[in-house]
């Protein structure tokens, strides 16, 4: 029963980030990528992009603080982001790049600054769920490995 | 094709000899493939690594360029097929892809979130032979088996027609799929991969890549001479004998000068024919693989409309393409390609195309047909019809540039792109690669790559553009220029369109584009001279001979403003090289070349300096080539494709070179660096 229900909560919980439109395909696809040799793969690779696009956040930042603004190279950090962000699945974060560079192409700094606001916002909360969903999968095998509780 | 049942089988690991070694179990297959995957992206490294295990590949992953490069040159038969991202921060993903194909001949898949059209042609100009949008799903992935077995099929026939005849023979190479099947099958394509080199080392032909046989290095300046004396005698008269001659050369042997020639040809009839499709003289370019060389050889007309239609053509395509080119450019037939095969050039009939090119040869050149395969689409005969063309359209190129830039549509924008930078393509024009191999030498090698593939690139691109694909210009400027280079060493003579290799985009000078294919790989069948390059990179000190061969000559002459004109761009160096033939205005046209070419890619290419120095030593001509790929060892790895090169990279290039070890160059030339064993004559 426990442990129907935390992988009903499980389930639940993964369904929402869909639903909210937090996370598309590509996310299916490194979940049918996770094995027994690697049978904690999501939670990696959602460690690592955020441990590395921290630094790209973190680059986009600075530039947007100069003046003025390096369009092109606004555009560069960001094509980056968005590789590695679609890659994970992240689809509003996906989004909100592709919108930031348009911003860029346009010359738009305060189409730029607003976006990438908008963006580092999505960018914590999908974190803060993802973290969540990683633990409460990781109860639900506690649940599992004990057997019914 | 009996693929299934790789899934199944656990037997991966096996599999490193599997492919290889033509013990593939039919049933595995295409299990154990073996990917080298590049991006510079942890997260999507680590994700593609771990769909391509899944896959049942056994995968090597870099993040870095270089580092890649450098696993490959290791090992030259250690991958079966590499996946690369496009933006990358120390290398552009299409320099890399150039070096590839210019050294190795290894499929190449390009992959970038990036699905923009521009990129996408670029791609395919540069020879890709696919193009992945990321995020990258799996299934994508499970079918990139398929560019192996295609590549080596066309090989295999491409060597097949080379070897067989003389340079009119390799021309035709119809589309067989004789082998198709089988080489589909399980392991066939193995052994047409294995009976290609059987054939390579039976046949007089000996340069196919799989040969590793000491060959001559054919220096910038080497390859100048060598230009000088054919453009002297006359394209149409110039036998070997006579070449030799006029060259003057101690140690150099009539074979090693047919060779070499045969590949001269091959990349002067892909110039042409790149610009047939606009002036029909049709160059069978096939479209090597790695550098559509075919639309080079329109190069005459800037073909908008055929540029209009590349622009179109969608990413999908150029599956289709590819197989139609594949079929048809496989022929080596140094046939005229009609328009629509021009686009299936860019879909990477690179192998294709090599070996059409040597049919042109002449029959001396026939046993040089290892180095035909070097020239992997030079047109070693350059009809002088061709050449006339190619000059003119090369003068015309500063006109074209013009009216690549009237145009605003899409396929022209890109040649435009390339025009726009090219205001040195016209100077170009000028040398019209008489000497482009002179100028490379002249820059310090590095700077040849540059510049003669910035004239190549001028040159392709006026071709590209006539193609459709904008060759050049497609790709979004420099990438596209690279690969031009190999096209343009088509371009009247003096740049030899190393052609099939992408990379070596036409090396500036004809000796270049030689050169360069042999550096590239002794599999691009550059002309077994150039395997000498091949073989130079594997000992450095070898490799500084030639550079240095190449170096002393340049860096006689521009030792100095090297450094300056690594600054300057690449156009400058381009100039050099080509001017290096033409003496004195050619300055101008090869940095200018090369710029356009770099430039373009310039522009997007960030991490140039490392290009430029890799590109230098892909454009540089064989013996820049030596001289490149050891000054990038240590920066980086020659991009055959100096998009970035143009600039900061011959620069760097041609100062590493000096200092590296331009010793023994004075001494070298005379072909003390030059391993003449292979002569394939």
């Amino acid at each position: 029963m426990e442990r129907t229900q935390q992988h009903r909560q499980v389930a639940h919980m993964r369904q929402s980030l869909f639903d909210q439109g937090l996370l598309d395909e590509q996310f299916v696809q490194l979940e049918e990528l996770q094995d027994d040799a690697n049978p904690n793969f999501v939670e990696e690779v959602v460690t690592l992009f955020y441990r590395d696009s921290a630094r790209l956040v973190l680059n986009i930042d600075q530039a947007l603080d100069k003046s003025p603004l390096d369009f092109s190279k606004l555009d560069s950090y960001m094509h980056q982001f968005k590789g590695s962000a679609s890659s994970i699945g992240a689809k509003k974060v996906k989004s909100e790049c592709t919108l930031f560079r348009e911003y860029c192409k346009a010359g738009n700094g305060e189409g730029c600054m607003k976006t990438f606001q908008q963006l580092k916002k999505d960018y914590a909360v999908l974190r803060k769920k993802l973290e969540t969903y990683f633990q409460v999968i990781f109860h639900s095998l506690l649940f599992d490995k004990d057997g019914e509780n | 094709m009996n693929l299934g049942s790789g899934q199944g089988s656990m037997s991966t690991a096996s599999s490193s000899g599997a492919w290889k070694a033509g013990d593939v179990v039919p049933d595995q297959f295409p299990a154990g493939l073996r990917v080298l995957v590049v991006d510079d992206d942890p997260t999507c490294l680590m994700i593609l690594e771990k769909m391509l295990r899944t896959c049942l590949y056994e995968v090597t992953k870099c993040n870095r360029a270089e580092t890649a490069l450098s696993l490959l040159r290791g090992n030259k038969s250690g991958f079966d097929i590499v996946i690369s991202d496009v933006h990358m921060p120390d290398m552009d993903g299409f320099k890399l892809l150039e070096h590839i194909g210019l050294e190795m001949d290894l499929p190449v898949i390009m992959m970038s979130a990036d699905d923009g059209k521009h990129v996408v042609m670029k791609g395919v100009t540069h020879g890709a032979c696919d193009y992945l949008i990321k995020p990258v799903r799996i299934e994508a992935l499970k079918n990139i088996w398929q560019h192996v077995v295609r590549k080596r099929k066309n090989e295999w026939k491409d060597l097949e027609q080379s070897g067989s005849v003389e340079d009119g023979d390799r021309q035709q190479k119809p589309s067989e799929d004789v082998d198709y099947s089988s080489s589909a099958n399980e392991g066939n394509w193995k052994n047409s991969k294995r009976r290609k080199d059987e054939e390579d080392d039976a046949e007089e032909r000996d340069d196919t890549s799989t040969l590793k046989k000491p060959r001559v290095v054919w220096s910038v300046e080497l390859h100048q001479q060598f230009v000088a004396a054919v453009n002297q005698l006359g394209i149409d008269k110039a036998v070997p004998k006579k070449i030799l001659e006029l060259m003057n050369v101690p140690g150099l042997t009539r074979e090693n000068v047919a060779s070499h020639l045969q590949k001269y040809r091959l990349y002067l009839r892909r110039l042409s024919g790149v610009s047939q499709h606009q002036s029909g003289l049709n160059n069978s370019f096939m479209g090597p693989q790695d550098a559509t060389f075919g639309p080079i050889s329109s190069l005459n007309g800037l073909d908008l409309q055929t540029l209009a239609v590349a622009g179109q053509l969608p990413a999908q395509s150029l599956a289709t393409l590819q197989a139609a080119g594949l079929g048809r450019s496989t022929g080596k037939s140094g046939l005229p390609m009609p328009l629509v095969d021009q686009r299936n050039l860019f879909s990477f009939e690179a192998p294709k195309f090599r070996y059409g090119e040597g049919q042109q040869q002449q029959q001396q050149l026939s046993n040089s047909s290892k180095q035909m395969n070097l020239l992997h689409g030079i047109p070693t005969t350059m009809e002088p019809k061709q050449l006339a063309t190619l000059r003119q359209s090369a003068q015309s190129f500063g006109s074209i540039n013009m009216q690549v830039n009237a145009h605003g549509n899409d396929s022209s924008s890109l040649l435009m792109q390339m025009a726009q930078p090219h205001s040195r393509a016209q100077i170009l024009n000028e040398t019209t690669g008489n000497h482009v191999s002179r100028i490379t030498s002249s820059m310090g090698q590095p700077v040849l790559s540059n510049g003669i593939a910035g004239g190549l690139l001028t040159r392709n691109v006026i071709v590209e553009n006539g193609r459709g694909a904008g060759f050049n210009p497609v790709s979004q400027g420099p990438s596209v220029v690279e690969f031009p280079m190999n096209h343009t060493a088509e371009l009247p003579g003096n740049s030899f369109p190393l052609g099939t290799n992408p990379g070596i985009s036409s090396i500036q000078s004809k000796g270049l584009l030689e050169e360069v294919s042999s550096e590239i790989k002794g599999s691009r069948g550059f002309v077994s001279s150039y395997d000498i390059f091949n073989e130079l990179h594997q000992p450095k000190s070898q490799d500084w001979e030639l550079q240095n061969v190449g170096l002393t000559f340049n860096a006689s002459q521009h030792a100095n403003s090297i450094p300056g004109n690594l600054g300057v761009s690449p156009s400058v160096l381009v100039h050099q090289v080509f001017s290096s033939g033409q003496k004195s205005g050619q300055n101008m046209n090869t940095p200018v070349v090369s710029k356009a070419m770099f430039s373009v890619g310039a522009g997007s290419e960030h991490g140039n300096t490392h290009n430029i120095s890799q590109h230098l030593n892909t454009l540089v001509d064989s013996s820049l080539r030596v001289k490149t790929e050891k000054i990038l060892d240590p920066s980086c790895e020659i991009t055959p494709f100096p998009e970035h090169y143009v600039q900061e990279d011959l620069m760097s290039a041609l100062l590493k070179q000096q200092q590296e070890g331009i010793g023994p160059v004075e001494g070298e030339f005379d072909f003390d660096g030059y391993p003449m064993d292979n002569i394939p004559v």
